[in-house]
């Protein structure tokens, strides 16, 4: 099985550097069959490990291949950890990364950055393997960082772009802050167990526990809280949780397909992946769940909020994104990891899904995005219009789909979490993930009738070109839209009740709500697509459905009324909550004033001025002294000696 | 013969080595200059005598007063120097140097009186035996003990000789000079050219 | 009786005499030149009238040796003193000072 690892993870770095570093000689051809075919062998691979773990009965395996470095009695290893968890990731990041290559033939087919483009994703996958299919916390950091590194080169892909620029480095500056949590937290774990394998550090999780640690002095806190807060800092920058979350919708200005696969579907979703694989660590500390589970509830329901006030296609697809995550990061603090995993993955199909058709949508109208803008394009492009439609049914969780299946489940394990106790945080995330199903559909729905739907408000320039994508966009739409669409009806049993990860998730016994659920509320798929009258999301889905449809498309005049009678409400979304003026005007600005004072203060005037050259111009001057003496005439010189020649008489006569 | 004579011979010499002495530094002539030199080396030699160190004061006037003083006096006689212009300043600067002389004289006259006066003792030179040669004892020392300074010695005149002449050596431009090598290496092919003509035609 | 202080002091009349004399012909350099080989005459008188008053004939070898290199040291002064004022038409050491800093 090694070398299957071997392949999957080295194929797509292979083919990312000779795209990248011979793209001419290859041509745009060469670049996209060879990145194709590399990622299209590693998704195979990933399959079929897939099937060996769920079919075959393969068992989980620990590898450790490579001793990078041992200092101090630290491993520094490159080692893979395949278990269930991670086949299931290594699939959906090599199919969804698989279609997004695909449709990037035909999203990019006129962009001088051709090669360039297929490169970084190609590196991006390499690295995205890297990250889950790592067996210690220094291979996950590097990981981590890979992606982070490929995020920014494509948020910034079309560099001439000053908003682009300033969103990757915008996205750059807020995952350094996650990121500093994380690599303190990962410091906590070396400074406790004294190892960065995973198994030493789950093995030795019961030691932290019973740690404490005095970050302010006098005041003691648990070992394994600490720890996990801090890990959980690093997964709320990567996975865009709020306060972090400001980096996430101004990634969209990178290439839609990257906003697809990176931003959507897979390394925004390496934060849940992080927190489900520390699961034996999180499921140690209460406080640190009840962290993750209150965070998560207000991402996923003001997010929501936000994407109904925002008119670009992509970012609205974007904020929902951020809900979505917020929908796992819940579900991770509620104990439900299988949950939070199922929910990525069909959220990986039906966003990276929709993030495909918008940028369908965005190809046949000239790469205008504003969905005001939009409208009636169902005519226009009918395979676009259908994906679309399931991914956006999907997305609400419509009876049947696969984010149905996901996130009623999800919904149901929030609200099986009395064990948390805390009263005020079981109902806030409670509340949070219901209102928001109703938020949900409202976006959604706005979104896809303004598109789709009612009057054709482009122009006419525009309109005489519209016409459907090619085949290699709307392949892989289709491939998206049927897992999207049916993948909740055999998967949802097997991932969350009848224990496919083993011990690849660790819950303590109390913890349990899934087994809870499987035990009292679960009798297969069938019943509970039968039973949805009884669940209030489904109702709710179907009033905000319902009220998008009313607003927009039945009484389009209304949104705007609505809009200045609550202009004050409209604003504070508007603006984002003022995170970001908070970011920009407080932090940044606060930053950028300390960097010039300590550069024209510190470096230009202390350390240049007066260190540097000061030093400098101070010899200079004590030197043309000097030189004063230096007359080149002889007899100064003899003078010189003859009165050396005194003193030393004298002293020797007189002082000795 | 006796205590006296040397004492009277020693301070005439003295006083006659110091007067020559005041006159190099004061001469205005370099020429001059040389010649109280010359006298300088003549009474130091005579003192050295005095001494009982025969060999060295020949050797000062065979060697220095015959040939190094000589170098000194076709030099200054070969050059013709503007004596006005490098005794300028020879008066501004007088005090200055009597100031630093008496100093050390001063500072000197002290060291040998003051503080030699109960280590030195006596201060007399030692006895020589019956029949010493100067000669013989400083080349028994010379020839055994010294011989590699002594041959050192050789290769820095040696030295002396290379550098003097190859500093004053030049060639002058236009000199009609006889190259013997170039001379005798000639080819007829330098010298003549055969230059092959067609007859004249008769018209 | 004549004996070391007597040496001593003539050989130290004459250094000082001779440094006055560089002090005072300081734009002459032959004179300069001349004042060096006062001042190592001066220098010999030390070594003889040790090596007499010890007994010892080193001192005498070492003045035999400071006469060869004195020898030397004149030869190659007086040829520079000569491609010197074969140059500058001059000895003037004031016009000397190409060493400027």
């Amino acid at each position: 099985m090694l070398n299957y690892y071997l392949t999957i993870v080295l194929a797509p770095l292979a083919a990312a550097v000779i795209a990248g570093l011979f793209g001419k000689q290859i041509g745009r051809a060469g670049a996209h069959w060879l990145t194709i075919l590399a990622v299209g062998l590693s998704c195979a691979l990933s399959i079929f490990v897939l099937k060996e773990m769920f079919w075959g009965d393969a068992a989980s395996e620990n590898i450790s291949l490579y001793t990078w470095a041992v200092t101090d009695g630290l491993r520094m290893e490159v080692g893979f950890l395949v278990d269930r968890l991670t086949a299931l990731m290594m699939v959906v990041v090599t199919f969804v990364s698989l279609m997004v290559h695909v449709y990037t033939i035909g999203y990019m087919h006129d962009d001088p950055g051709y090669q360039r483009f297929f490169s970084y994703i190609s590196l991006f996958t390499f690295a995205m393997l890297m990250l889950v299919m790592s067996n210690n916390f220094l291979q996950l950091f590097f990981g981590w960082e890979a992606v982070g590194l490929v995020s920014y080169l494509l948020i910034g892909f079309w560099f001439k772009r000053e908003t682009a620029i300033f969103a990757n480095l915008k996205a750059f500056l807020v995952n350094r802050v996650g990121d500093f949590g994380f690599i303190l937290g990962i410091a906590g774990v070396v400074m406790f167990t004294g190892s960065l394998d995973y198994a030493t550090v789950f093995d030795g999780a019961d030691r932290i526990a019973a740690e404490t640690i005095s970050i302010v002095p006098d005041s003691p806190w648990n070992a394994i809280t600490v720890i996990c807060i801090l890990l959980f800092i690093g997964a709320m920058g990567k996975s865009a949780q709020a306060p972090l979350h400001v980096w996430l919708p101004d990634s969209m200005e990178g290439p839609t397909p990257i906003s697809a696969l990176i931003h959507a579907a897979t390394m925004v979703t390496a934060g849940i992946f992080m927190v489900a694989r520390m699961s034996p660590l999180f499921e140690l500390s209460e406080t640190a769940l009840a962290v993750v589970m209150t965070i998560g509830a207000i991402t996923a329901f003001f997010m929501g909020l936000l994407g109904i006030v925002q008119n670009d296609i992509k970012r609205v697809v974007a904020y929902s994104t951020l809900s979505q995550l917020g929908y796992m990061t819940v579900a991770l603090g509620a104990s439900a990891y299988s949950a939070a995993i199922f929910h990525l993955m069909t959220h990986a199909f039906f966003k990276a899904l929709l993030f495909l058709a918008a940028g369908s949508v965005i190809i046949a109208m000239h790469h205008e995005q504003d969905i005001r803008k939009m409208g009636g394009l169902k005519k226009y492009m009918p395979i676009t219009y259908w994906t679309a439609l399931i991914g956006s049914l999907a997305l609400i969780g419509f009876p049947g789909s696969s984010g149905f299946f996901s996130k009623d489940l999800l919904i149901e394990a929030v609200k099986d979490s009395h064990w948390h106790g805390q009263g005020a945080v079981y109902w806030i995330a409670y509340l949070s993930v219901l209102l928001g199903v109703f938020v949900t559909a409202l976006y959604s729905f706005r979104m896809f009738f303004l598109v789709f739907h009612g009057k054709e408000r482009m122009d006419a320039e525009t309109k005489s070109h519209l016409h459907e994508s090619p085949h290699v966009v709307t392949v892989p739409l289709i491939l998206l839209a049927i897992p999207s669409a049916v993948i909740g009806w055999f998967t949802a049993g097997p991932v969350l009740f009848e224990g496919y990860f083993q011990d690849a998730i660790f819950v303590t016994e109390g913890h349990d709500v899934l087994a809870h659920i499987g035990a009292t509320f679960w009798h297969g798929s069938l019943a509970l697509v039968l039973h949805i009258y009884a669940s209030p999301a489904f109702w709710l889905a179907l009033g905000g459905f319902l009220t998008a449809w009313y607003l927009y498309l039945h009484r389009p005049e209304i949104p705007a009324k609505i809009q200045s009678a609550l202009s004050g409400i409209y604003g504070l979304l508007e603006r984002k909550y003022y995170f970001d003026d908070l970011y920009i005007k407080g932090f940044a600005a606060w930053g950028r004033g300390v960097g010039t004072f300590l550069w024209k203060r510190g470096d230009q005037q202390v350390i240049d001025g007066w260190l540097v050259n000061g030093t400098a111009q101070s010899i200079g001057k004590l030197a043309g002294i000097m030189r004063q003496l230096q007359t080149g005439y002889l007899y100064t010189y003899a003078f010189a000696m003859i009165i050396g020649v005194t003193m030393l008489l004298s002293w020797l006569i007189w002082f000795r | 013969m006796g205590e006296l004579l040397h004492i009277i011979l020693f301070y005439s010499f003295a006083a006659v080595l110091l007067g020559a002495a005041l006159g190099v530094i004061l001469s205005r002539n370099p020429v001059h200059g040389v010649m109280f030199l010359v006298l300088a080396f003549f009474q130091s030699a005579m003192l050295w005598m005095l001494a009982e160190a025969e060999f060295l004061a020949i050797v000062l006037v065979l060697v220095y007063v015959g040939a190094v003083m000589v170098l000194f006096l076709f030099v200054v006689m070969m050059l013709d120097i503007n004596v006005e212009s490098v005794r300028k300043g020879f008066a501004r600067y007088a005090p200055l140097g009597v100031g630093v002389a008496l100093l050390m004289a001063f500072e000197l006259a002290q060291l040998i009186w003051l503080r030699s006066s109960g280590v030195v003792g006596s201060g007399s030179f030692a006895e020589t035996a019956e029949g010493y040669s100067n000669t013989k004892a400083l080349g028994s020392v010379l020839y055994t003990e010294y011989v590699y300074a002594f041959e050192i010695a050789a290769v820095i005149l040696l030295l002396a000789i290379v550098a003097a002449i190859t500093l004053t050596m030049r060639k002058r431009p236009g000199l009609k000079v006889q190259d013997i090598g170039k001379q005798v290496s000639v080819r007829s092919k330098d010298r003549l050219r055969v230059v092959k003509m067609d007859a004249e035609s008769k018209e | 009786m004549i004996g070391l202080q007597h040496y001593l002091l003539i050989s130290a009349l004459l250094f000082v005499l001779s440094i006055a004399g560089i002090i005072l012909n300081r734009r002459n350099l032959i004179l300069m030149l001349m004042c060096i080989e006062l001042m190592l005459l001066a220098v010999n008188f030390n070594f003889i009238a040790f090596s007499r008053y010890l007994g010892d004939e080193t001192g005498q070898v070492f003045v035999f040796f400071i006469l060869t290199v004195a020898a030397a040291e004149a030869a190659i002064g007086l040829a520079i003193l000569v491609v010197l004022f074969r140059n500058r038409r001059s000895i003037n050491v004031q016009e000397l000072n190409e060493m400027k800093g």
